[in-house]
Formats: C-alpha cells, sequence, structure tokens
C-alpha cells in the first residue's frame, strides 16, 4: 500500500468515525447508515458478480429473506440475539440452495435462473398473505440493545452500522487476498483452465456464494432494524436491478466501488428525489451512461482517467 | 363445469398476449443473446401510447385498431434507435447489453409516470367486438375471442415470415450460428435492429390489444416481463412454436393458478419454469442453451 493511500485511508475512516459531530441534522446521518448497510449488500453482492464473474440479478430476495426471518423471530417472541443469529442461518441457507440451483450455468443462464429464483420468493412474499401480510409487510418493534448500549438514537446506530461495514471490508479484503479469493478470480477469467490445474471450480464457486450470501443477510438485518419494516417491495427485481447498479457502477472487482456505488444511488434515491421528482429517470440514465461510457465503473474509469491525465500533465511518452 | 370453461377461453386469451409478448422477446434472445429486459416497458408503452390515441390527441381521435397500429409503430421505431445507438455501443458484451436494457428500462417506467400520472387508464373494449357470445350456460366476452383469432393471425404471420421468406431464412441462421450466418454473407448486425423493432412493436401492438382486458397502470412492465421471461425459459430461445406453446402453457397456469391457488399464485408459475431450467436449460423446443 502506496504512502498516498494509506493517508486516503485514514483521512476516509476518520471522516466516517466522526460523522455524526460534522454531518449537520440526523437525517444525513441516517443517509449515511443507509449508504454503509448498502454498500454491505453490494460488497456482497460483488463478491459474486465482480471477482466470480457470476452476476446474480435475484439478490435482493435474499436480502429480504434475512429481513423477513429477523421479523418472525422476533414475532415469536425470541430476543435479539436468537433472531440475528437465525436470519444469518437462513440467509446463508438460502444461499446455498441458491448456488446449488443456479450454479449449473454460468453468464446469462447464472442471471435468468437467480432472477427467476428471486421472483418466487418475492412472488411468495407478495401473494401469500396468510403467512407475509402481503403487501402490508412486517412491522418490527425495537432495535436490539447490544452491550447495554440502546440503538434508539440515529447516531448509535450509525455507529452499529459502522462497526458491521468495517467488518466487512476487512473480511472482503481478507477474503479477496486469500487462496480462496484468488482461486475464485481464476474460475472468472479461465475456468476450463482452473479445472485442469485440479481446483474444483464449482465448490470454489459454492464457497464464494455463501460468504456473500452472509453478508447479504448481514445488510438485510441492518436494513429491517433500521425501517423496522419489510414488505415485497424490497424483494423485487427493483431492488435487484439497483443492487447490481450499485456494484457495475462504482466498479465490479474492486473493493472501493462497490461502496462508492453505494453511496452513488442512496444519494440519489434518497437526496435527490427531495428536489427532483424524476430521480428514478436519473438512476436508469445513470446507468445506461456508465455502461456505455465508462463500462468499467467510476472508481477504475476514474483511476484511468487520472493516468492519463498525469502522464499528459508530465509530457511523458505514449500512454499504454 | 362453466366457471372451468370460462377459465379455459381466458387462459388461452391471456396466453395469446403472451405470445404477442414473448415471440418477439424469444426471437431477440435467440438472435442476440440477450434477455431484453426492456420489453416488459415495451409492452406498457405501446398501452400508454395507444390510450392516449384512442383518448384523442390533438383533437384527432383515431378508431381503436389504427391507435394499436400507430403504437405499435412508434414503439417499434423506439426499438430500432435504443438496438441502433445504444446496444450497437456494446457488441459482443451481453451482460452490458443487459444492463443497458435494464437501465432504459427503469427509464421507461419513469417517463410513463410523468405523462401519464400514476392512476390507472382503462381502455374501452372497441364498439364492433363488445357483444358477448352464448355456448349454453357459458357466456364469453366477443373481444376476449377476437384477440384469440388476433394472436392466431399473427402467429401464422410470423411463421411464414420466418419459415417461408429469405428474411426469415437469414434470421434462422443467426439464431442457429451467428458466426456461420456473416461467414456466409448474412449482414447479422442488420438483422438485430430488424429483429429489435419487430419484436418491440409485437410487444407494443399486445399491450394496446390487452389493454381494454389488463387496464394500463404503473407497473403493467413488472407484471408482464418475468411472465415473457417463463415462457420464453419454458419454451425455449429462438424458437416460435416455443413460444406459442409456452404462451398457452403459462396462460394456463396463471389463470387457473390465480383461482385455485390465489396464494401460491407466482409460486405456481415460476415453478415449472425453474424445473425446466434444471432440467431441460434448452427449453422444450429451444435451439441453444443459454
Amino acid at each position: 500500500m502506496t504512502p498516498l493511500r494509506l493517508i486516503a485511508l485514514a483521512i476516509a475512516a476518520l471522516a466516517l468515525a466522526t460523522l455524526p459531530y460534522w454531518m449537520s441534522g440526523i437525517y444525513y446521518v441516517n443517509v449515511a447508515s443507509q449508504i454503509l448497510f448498502f454498500a454491505v449488500f453490494a460488497l456482497g453482492l460483488n463478491v459474486l458478480a465482480g471477482y466470480g464473474g457470476l452476476v446474480s440479478l435475484g439478490h435482493a430476495a435474499l436480502f429480504g429473506i434475512s429481513a423477513y426471518a429477523t421479523g418472525y423471530i422476533l414475532q415469536a417472541g425470541f430476543g435479539h440475539t436468537v433472531a440475528i443469529i437465525g436470519a444469518l442461518v437462513v440467509g446463508v441457507a438460502a444461499m446455498a440452495l441458491y448456488a446449488v440451483l443456479s450454479l449449473r450455468s454460468t453468464g446469462i443462464g447464472f442471471i435468468m435462473i437467480t432472477l427467476a429464483l428471486g421472483e418466487i420468493l418475492w412472488g411468495l412474499a407478495y401473494r401469500w398473505i396468510s403467512v407475509t401480510n402481503g403487501d402490508n409487510g412486517i412491522n418490527l418493534h425495537g432495535r436490539p440493545a447490544p452491550f447495554g448500549i440502546e440503538l434508539t438514537t440515529a447516531t448509535a446506530f450509525y455507529y452499529t452500522t459502522l462497526v458491521v461495514f468495517a467488518l466487512a471490508v476487512v473480511m472482503v479484503a481478507i477474503f479477496v487476498r486469500s487462496p480462496l479469493g484468488a482461486a475464485l478470480k481464476g474460475t472468472r477469467d479461465q475456468p476450463r483452465r482452473m479445472n485442469a490445474l485440479g481446483y474444483h471450480v464449482w465448490a470454489i464457486r459454492f464457497w464464494a456464494c455463501l460468504f456473500s450470501g452472509l453478508l447479504t443477510s448481514l445488510s438485510g438485518i441492518l436494513f429491517v432494524y433500521y425501517t423496522q419494516f419489510i414488505s415485497p417491495q424490497t424483494l423485487a427485481l427493483t431492488s435487484s436491478a439497483e443492487v447490481l447498479l450499485m456494484v457495475i457502477s462504482g466498479g465490479a472487482g474492486t473493493l472501493l466501488g462497490p461502496i462508492v456505488g453505494a453511496g452513488l444511488v442512496v444519494i440519489v434515491k434518497s437526496v435527490v428525489s427531495g428536489f427532483l421528482e424524476r430521480w428514478n429517470f436519473l438512476l436508469g440514465a445513470i446507468f445506461v451512461a456508465i455502461v456505455i461510457l465508462m463500462p468499467e465503473g467510476l472508481v477504475p474509469g476514474t483511476a484511468r482517467l487520472w493516468r492519463l491525465a498525469w502522464r499528459r500533465a508530465r509530457g511523458g511518452g505514449a500512454p499504454s | 363445469m362453466t366457471l372451468w370453461l370460462v377459465l379455459a377461453v381466458n387462459s388461452i386469451t391471456f396466453g395469446g398476449l403472451l405470445f404477442l409478448l414473448s415471440a418477439g422477446f424469444s426471437l431477440i434472445f435467440g438472435l442476440m443473446r440477450i434477455p431484453n429486459l426492456t420489453h416488459g416497458s415495451l409492452f406498457m408503452l405501446g398501452a400508454y401510447f395507444g390510450a392516449t390515441f384512442i383518448g384523442g390527441y390533438l383533437a384527432l381521435h383515431f378508431d381503436f385498431w389504427i391507435a394499436a397500429l400507430l403504437a405499435a409503430l412508434l414503439v417499434a421505431a423506439f426499438g430500432a434507435v435504443v438496438e441502433r445507438l445504444l446496444l450497437r455501443q456494446l457488441p459482443g458484451q451481453p451482460l452490458a447489453q443487459v444492463l443497458v436494457t435494464l437501465g432504459i428500462s427503469f427509464m421507461a417506467a419513469d417517463f410513463c409516470l410523468l405523462v401519464w400520472g400514476g392512476d390507472p387508464i382503462n381502455v374501452a373494449t372497441p364498439a364492433h367486438l363488445a357483444g358477448f357470445v352464448r355456448a349454453g350456460p357459458a357466456v364469453f366476452p366477443l373481444y376476449r375471442l377476437a384477440v384469440i383469432v388476433i394472436a392466431m393471425v399473427i402467429a401464422l404471420a410470423l411463421w411464414l415470415l420466418l419459415d417461408r421468406t429469405r428474411l426469415g431464412a437469414m434470421i434462422r441462421a443467426g439464431v442457429d450460428d451467428p458466426d456461420m450466418a456473416r461467414v456466409v454473407g448474412i449482414r447479422v448486425s442488420q438483422l438485430f435492429t430488424i429483429v429489435f423493432a419487430l419484436g418491440s412493436g409485437l410487444a407494443a401492438f399486445a399491450g394496446i390489444i390487452g389493454a381494454p382486458i389488463l387496464s394500463v397502470y404503473p407497473g403493467l412492465d413488472q407484471d408482464m416481463l418475468p411472465l415473457a421471461l417463463v415462457v420464453v425459459i419454458l419454451g425455449g430461445s429462438g424458437s416460435l412454436l416455443g413460444s406459442f406453446v409456452g404462451s398457452i402453457i403459462v396462460g394456463f397456469i396463471y389463470n387457473f393458478g390465480q383461482a385455485l391457488f390465489p396464494e401460491l399464485a407466482y409460486f405456481v408459475l415460476f415453478m415449472p419454469m425453474l424445473l425446466v431450467l434444471l432440467l431441460r436449460p434448452q427449453g422444450l423446443f429451444g435451439r441453444f442453451v443459454p
């Protein structure tokens, strides 16, 4: 890691840690919490879509299933610890089932199967009214109080989210540098060669799915505690598309990309929508523009332009 | 018994609409190898444009069928523009193309909300088809039977186009082996535009002739896209027969599912698709595995 990067990282960490003190208003602290838990979600999808080359268009359903699980377990009268652990188990188990069904193919086939699975779960949440309460959703009451700290205020919740977010970033960073992460990137780029080298391509992808499922569940639980409400809308195709937009717009296959993407989408959704009614149109336009103009995403794209400008400024040779 | 008969006729009508919607989806998927996620939006755009033309625009009132044709042509032109200006920029990158279609569907949905608002628009059945047909104890609206006839006629025309004309032969060649088709001198990229425009027009036409039955509302795109997807996966992509059989099957599953297990309707709808994906990935009549 270059000194410049270390300094940037330190500044970012400091800014995030002190955010409630310099950000004016509870509203913006809440927006920051949303960015952070959606960033965890996007990091989870990025493990598959970015590092594994397996684009899932049904991830919102996994996110939602953990949120519903949290709600059900709380409704059944259990405590928050049981609810959180239970929701994680349900989320990862659902991901395992997803993986067994969808890892039979890759590319467009994988997209279609995950899309279908997502629609099944959405359909169940939407129409199986006697169980899921349909469009009215499920309400939660209260947030957990780990170590006796109440999370009812925006600031307290922000710090909890920040801790989970930091944990997720560290987990993904370790995963990417681990042998499993390297093997996953290998199966993305050269699956047949990896197979010939003796790697179990399917198993590598399966473990990556489980890891992605774990992060997705974590963010789903944070989401449901944040909104205190879960409805089928959270599981819909639009939500899956939104999180994919976060990953792609920021830069799939990079650590920083999904975080930047989550910031972009959440800000467009919650801040810009305040003074611009047509934010959905804007979101779609951003999507199209990024895919066409900067297909590698904002983070690698900006880095490339920056290097190009740097070289030009120094009057160096032709860009390689 | 009467209930079953009425349900069966409704299923076939809905299947006919689904066929118009999914035939284009299937050809686009077969030729360009991308699931066109704007297809639901094209259906909805067709319905909204058609409803506007019928309702009167700039003091002009159009007949139902003229409005339907105009809407279909307009949306076909839109599809051609999307293909030429956007998808053409991303050759050989199916993932990027899928994402662009997704982005356009967001924009189209918001555009409809901006122009036509959030209230559903009811489109009146054309006056000359407003009657009923009696068959024993059962009563069928004439319009639903007319939709079946229209779908059959278009299916026949599409089959003739694909099976009997030079253009059709080129499209089939492009679906089966795009690289080899290029080698023998077929301009496959030109076919992309033609098929995309044709598919868009058909989807829009389905939207407006379906409007008296389904009405037009925000979210119509999201309701129709998954159905087109189910049809094409069941029937197999790139196959007209597959879309036809798939549409009828889905029409039945959807209507009977809604009537018999309303709570599990979507589950009943998507389960067969999942089974096909797992057991016969190319679909019932598919030409290739996606």
